[in-house]
């Protein structure tokens, strides 16, 4: 890995969606859209939106990062850049990371105003800190980036990918305890929800919303999160082939 | 430099690729020949013969490939040639969302990330001026016409001084005026930089700008030599007819062994006096093949 080629990625990356205002604008306002009008639809319940709204920050930065990042090196594989790259001496963790830093920048940016729009628009009560929802909300962003592009690898089209994120992230969204707390569900699917790293980006968003100080459970979580993230990302790097048929 | 320009810049031996599922299909079958260094060699064929496969082969990106294949001396697609070697795609392979001078500047920074801003700034207008895109360097990739693109493509080629360049279909869809230009571009590399280049293409009349043609039907060669000797061996009058008449006299071959039983792909036999690889050939046929 080589330190310049990886933040020359970043920065090709970062300007692809420059020239792209359209996305951004979307990734930046669609989530605050969706928060407003959650906290409309729990008006009765304000800790019900509390609740959700919190596991909600740390899940648009997943959902969204893994759209992103499976569209963005499904184009790499079919436009023959990908190709052209792997022929230069770029290795496979400068092309990875770059990808990895330039969306982790992206979602720190959409979480940190969505985060600020849920505290001090929508009053969503938070009880720890607010950098801990952030830090959360780039994990979670991470790990939809690594998904993201592991899923590239077995998508033949754009159509394709899109279709693998209601077949990867929904039953996550189903089984992380965002409808129903884990521990009530029915025993094999909370020993699923138990693998699926989104249960423990969303415990973790609770843990800060309900602790003053971080809490060895946010660590453990969060250690999770991030380990689930650099494994997909390595499974992502093995699907990156110099040699293809 | 001066001692290594006796050596072929490309060395293929026996060599063979299969694509497509398992069992696969053989899309080179026991390819022979040498690329001489500094010299605009073309690679002519009709579509589906292989051109590309072989060109995929010699930059590295290519699967499922037996037999010798040294590139500047190194096994093909090995590391150090990661730089030394520009291969370029049928398809632009550049970023439709940035500018062509972006394109220029990610790609620059890949190949050689020591370089300063100011020197791959240096590095880019270079390329984009050998390419003759100047006027258009600031404008999205993706906004420009296809020939345009394909020059971005070609230009990202150049950027690194390539020792050899790989070029699939370079001219295919540019006006007569952009293709002569593009010629003209490839002798000049030739000639003041010393680079070696390969370049396929399906339309016969720009074989006669090139110093050597390889002649390539169904994934094997039937002819290595240079435009001149072509036409005088076959007495055509352009190389469009000798490779004709090449290929006639071949499937009348085909024809006359057709109650023979076929050839077994991997089998290197072939009638004495039909390999038209010439340089090198003899006394290297049992070469072990090594992936």
């Amino acid at each position: 890995m080589n330190l310049s080629r990886t933040l020359a990625t970043t920065r090709r990356v970062l300007r692809q969606l420059r020239h792209d205002p359209r996305t951004i604008a979307l990734l930046m306002i669609v989530p605050v859209v969706l928060l407003t009008l959650l906290r409309w639809v729990y008006d009765a319940h304000p800790s019900v939106f509390d609740n959700v709204g919190a596991s909600l920050l740390g899940i648009f930065p997943m959902i969204t990062m893994f759209l992103v990042t499976s569209i963005a090196t499904l184009r790499e594989r079919t436009s023959g850049t990908l190709e052209r790259l792997l022929s230069m001496p770029l290795g496979k963790a400068d092309l990875i990371v770059g990808y990895a830093l330039a969306f982790g920048l992206l979602a720190v940016a959409q979480a940190g105003f969505a985060t600020a729009v849920a505290i001090w628009g929508l009053g969503l009560e938070v009880t720890g800190s607010p950098w801990l929802l952030l830090v959360v909300a780039l994990l979670d962003a991470v790990l939809g980036t690594a998904l993201g592009l592991f899923v590239s690898a077995f998508a033949a089209s754009e159509f394709q990918a899109v279709q693998f994120m209601p077949a990867f992230i929904l039953p996550q969204l189903l089984l992380c305890g965002l409808l129903a707390p884990r521990d009530s569900m029915q025993p094999v699917l909370e020993a699923i929800s138990n693998v699926l790293p989104m249960s423990y980006a969303v415990d973790a968003m609770n843990e800060v919303l309900r602790n003053t100080e971080v809490t060895a459970d946010f660590f453990r979580d969060t250690g999770i999160v991030a380990g689930s993230a650099v494994l997909v990302l390595a499974l992502g790097a093995a699907t990156l082939r110099r040699r293809t048929a | 430099m001066m001692n290594k320009s006796a050596e072929p810049a490309v060395r293929a031996r026996d060599l063979r690729v299969v694509r497509g599922g398992r069992p696969g299909r053989t899309a080179i079958d026991s390819l022979t020949f040498d690329l001489r260094p500094g010299q605009v060699t073309g690679l002519l064929g009709p579509s589906g013969c292989g051109k590309s496969t072989l060109m995929r082969a010699i930059a590295g990106t290519q699967a499922r490939v037996s037999g010798t294949l040294d590139v500047l001396g190194h096994p093909a697609g090995s590391a150090p040639l990661r730089s030394r070697v520009g291969y370029v795609t049928q398809a632009p392979s550049v970023y439709a969302d940035l500018t062509a001078r972006q394109n220029l500047d990610y790609y620059a920074a890949v190949l050689d990330p020591s370089l300063s801003r100011a020197d791959r700034a240096g590095r880019t207008a270079r390329a984009l001026a050998d390419v003759d895109l100047d006027d258009h360097a600031d404008r999205l990739t993706g906004s420009l016409s296809g020939g345009q693109r394909s020059r971005v493509s070609l230009a990202v080629a150049l950027l690194g001084t390539p020792e050899l360049l790989v070029l699939d279909e370079p001219t295919v869809g540019l006006d007569p005026v952009l293709r002569r230009d593009l010629w003209n571009l490839f002798h000049r590399l030739a000639g003041e930089r010393g680079t070696t280049l390969l370049v396929s293409s399906h339309v016969m009349d720009e074989a006669e700008r090139c110093d050597r043609l390889l002649l390539m039907r169904a994934g094997r060669m039937l002819a290595d030599d240079t435009p001149e000797a072509l036409r005088r061996r076959t007495g055509a009058a352009t190389v469009e007819d000798a490779f004709l008449a090449l290929v006639d006299a071949e499937r009348d071959r085909e024809a006359a062994s057709a109650g023979t039983p076929a050839r077994e792909p991997g089998t290197p036999a072939r009638e004495p006096g039909n390999d038209p690889a010439a340089p090198g050939t003899p006394g290297t046929p049992d070469q072990d093949g090594t992936p």
